[in-house]
């Protein structure tokens, strides 16, 4: 993973500094509450439902063994809401649950004292007071850690494939062109008031694992017939309201003209995009109205850094080797720890299947450990789990970990005779179990527990699913199926893109869910990025898990042997899986009965 | 001369009516609305502005150091704004990745020239 240099230390503690200021003056009352705001944005500090939540970010996923104990004294010490406000926020919760008789699903009961691994690989804190945000940012900034641009209106955090620069079919490792942006958009000047936030994600491999086609910008590496290295570049990609796919603007962008292309369409938005219309004012909707306008605007803007401003940004080769070197291949070696797992047993057999990935060095796998499991959130890590995540890091990937973007966490250097005793040990700690990529391995929001923007909760959702699908052999005979749920229509669980998607709605204060179907983020399995389909009006919470049943079973009915549920899906079309959905409907008076007998 | 948000640059240079001005004033709306930096940053490196570009409307302390980065040379700050808590601002941070109006190279380059010095 990159390392620091004494310039890049100094700049997240000075950033805490400021953010310390800045608090020390809000509570002086010398900034208003709104002049705060976008200040505690710009270092990933929302006020939710019922407290703070800090968005930390961990760039292109890496996080190390010393930040990741960090986080679990986080956790520990500083996610505790106070005993009044979180009985306050879980009455709050039960009256929400029990104004929906026979509607809606059992409730987990909020949780604090945890880390939760966002599909941007931030790691999001619920209950941190204000209070204490001083404190915990100048803590994060002593591990090389910070909230800087997680939020906002500005450039946020930038991601990248979980295997950028490890997987077997990279083409070019694109985390240092990945840091060398993220450098050049910390704290700028010109992009930190842009109309709404904006998103740039890269992938380097010949699969797009990074979503890309869903990003306002979205960064493919190529190699040319001379083996130069350049990226192919969508503009205007995204989810919300309108979800829309990214538009190519250039073919081959050559490497060392990526921060003055960026510079152009960042300026032409900042210029040009509406500020009048939240809704309306993401970069998607000024490329989907002005469309060839937009990109001739670019494409002007482009040539004008060049030819008139003498293109500052251009990279250099010295500079690009540099950042490259800072991305230490760590120290590898086997841990070459006591095993009893058995070779043959089928459990481990379906792991191995499921969690462990090729790798681009010899005698080395990817290993990711699944944070879906029952009696836990998606993407949920207490400090107990995230200090022996640290340790277990340390053990056997080198000290280092990367959150990826469906919310699990990955050893990036993991022996492969280290596989068994790697098994056991995460076995023990209740991550090895064998859904990645199968139903359970769901893409879920925080939703109506948590933030204040949802319509709906999610989290009850995702909890009766799980349990619903712990047979693995069931698992195992449905195949892989990106299942993604989101608590509104901001999109954060990005239900747009999964083969099924789920999405809380609000009506008269009731929550309701609309199903979608056909959606893909781009990966080998899922096909070009594209937006799924409603399937009729919205249901409730309690016919949710029986929507899901339904759909599958007409998947397993309709599918040709070895099929897969997004590739039957677009062969037989959308109609019998529709009309299986609507089926799945409980009638109103079922619904007020069952309400009676609870 | 006091320029819109959505003023035409070029066409203004262009025609020479940027010649012999010797302030520009530039509107933030809202503190949040970021076109202005865009602004001031086109009429300093690319249409050669020598003059005093000065931010008005809703400008706030927090926000002087990217105006600053971003060509304006003065601000007009509203009544009773504590000028120490200001001045902190500038003095906070040593250097920035990105170049600015007043420094055109990112620290990469600037290191590299350091270097090779």
């Amino acid at each position: 993973m990159y390392q620091y240099t004494d310039f890049d230390k100094q700049f997240v503690k000075l950033r805490a500094q400021q953010f310390r200021d800045q608090l020390e003056r809000w509570e002086r009352g010398e900034l208003t509450d709104e002049q705060l705001l976008p200040l505690r944005l710009q270092n990933g500090w929302y006020i939710q439902r019922y407290a703070p939540m800090a968005r930390i970010a961990v760039p292109y996923g890496e996080i190390s063994s010393t930040q990741l104990r960090t986080l679990a004294h986080i956790a520990r010490e500083y996610d505790k809401p106070a005993p009044e406000l979180l009985a306050h926020a879980q009455a709050t919760q039960d009256a929400l649950q029990d104004a929906q008789p026979g509607a809606t699903l059992p409730a987990p009961p909020l949780r604090y004292g945890y880390g939760h691994f966002t599909t941007r690989t931030n790691c999001q804190f619920n209950w941190i007071p204000l209070s204490r945000a001083a404190d915990v940012m100048d803590l994060l900034a002593s591990v090389g850690m910070h909230g800087i641009q997680t939020s906002g209106n500005d450039i946020r955090n930038i991601t990248c494939d979980a295997l950028e620069g490890i997987a077997a079919d990279g083409i070019v490792d694109c985390r240092p062109f990945a840091e060398i942006t993220r450098q050049w958009s910390s704290l700028h000047p010109e992009f930190s008031y842009l109309p709404r936030k904006f998103k740039i994600a890269f992938n380097g491999a010949a699969e797009d694992r990074a979503a890309i086609g869903w990003y306002d910008i979205g960064l493919q590496a190529r190699l040319a017939d001379d083996g130069s290295v350049g990226f192919t570049m969508k503009v205007g990609g995204g989810m919300g309201r309108t979800p829309v796919i990214g538009s190519v603007v250039r073919e081959f962008l050559p490497w060392d003209q990526l921060l003055n292309y960026i510079e152009a369409v960042v300026r032409t938005y900042n210029s040009y995009g509406r500020r009048d219309n939240k809704w309306k004012a993401r970069i998607k909707i000024l490329v989907k109205s002005e469309g060839q306008k937009f990109i001739d605007a670019v494409e002007k803007e482009y040539k004008a850094i060049v030819e008139l401003d003498g293109a500052p940004h251009t990279i250099t080769q010295a500079e690009l080797d540099r950042v490259s070197s800072h991305f230490v291949l760590p120290k590898l070696k086997p841990a070459n720890l006591p095993a009893k797992v058995s070779p043959q047993g089928q459990l481990y057999q379906r792991w191995l299947q499921q969690n462990v990935r090729g790798h681009k060095l010899p005698g080395l796998k990817t290993v990711t450990l699944s944070f879906k499991r029952p009696g836990s959130n998606t993407g949920d890590a207490d400090a107990d789990t995230l200090n022996a995540l640290a340790q277990l890091a340390e053990q056997f990937s080198a000290a280092e970990a990367r959150l990826t973007h469906e919310q699990n966490l990955m050893l990036p250097w993991v022996h492969e005779s280290d596989l068994p005793a790697l098994y056991e040990a995460a076995r023990a700690l209740g991550l090895a179990q064998p859904n990645i990529g199968l139903l359970t391995d769901m893409i879920i929001c925080p939703g109506g527990d948590f933030c204040s923007l949802a319509n709906a909760r999610s989290l009850h959702i995702g909890a009766a699913i799980t349990e619903r699908y712990q047979d693995l052999d069931e698992l195992f005979d449905l195949g892989p199926i990106d299942l993604h749920m989101s608590g509104c229509i901001n999109s954060c669980g990005h239900h747009h893109s999964g083969h099924i998607g789920i999405l809380g709605v609000d009506k008269d204060g009731k929550e309701w869910y609309q199903i979608t179907l056909g959606g893909a983020d781009g990966s080998e399995l899922s096909g070009p990025a594209i937006g799924g389909k409603v399937v009729g009006p919205s249901f409730t919470a309690a016919e949710v898990p029986d929507v899901i049943e339904a759909l599958l079973a007409t998947f397993r009915t309709l599918r040709k042997p070895g099929e897969f549920f997004i590739d039957a899906l677009r062969r037989v079309g959308h109609d019998p899986f529709k009309q299986a959905a609507n089926s799945a409907r409980r009638p109103k008076a079922d619904q007020e009965s069952l309400a009676e007998q609870n | 001369m006091k320029l819109s948000n959505d003023a035409d640059l070029a066409a203004l240079a262009a025609s020479g009516a940027l010649e012999g001005v010797d302030r520009i004033e530039l509107d933030f709306p809202k503190f949040t609305d970021g076109r202005a930096y865009s602004q001031a940053l086109l009429l300093r490196r690319r249409y050669r502005f020598a003059g005093d570009i000065r931010a008005m409307g809703d400008v706030l302390i927090d926000q002087l150091v990217h105006m600053y980065r971003s060509g304006f040379t003065s601000a007009v700050l509203a009544e009773g704004v504590d000028a120490a808590a200001a001045e902190r601002q500038f003095a906070r941070f040593s250097a920035f990745y990105q170049g600015d109006v007043n420094e055109p190279r990112p620290l990469f380059a600037r290191q590299a020239a350091l270097e090779s010095a």
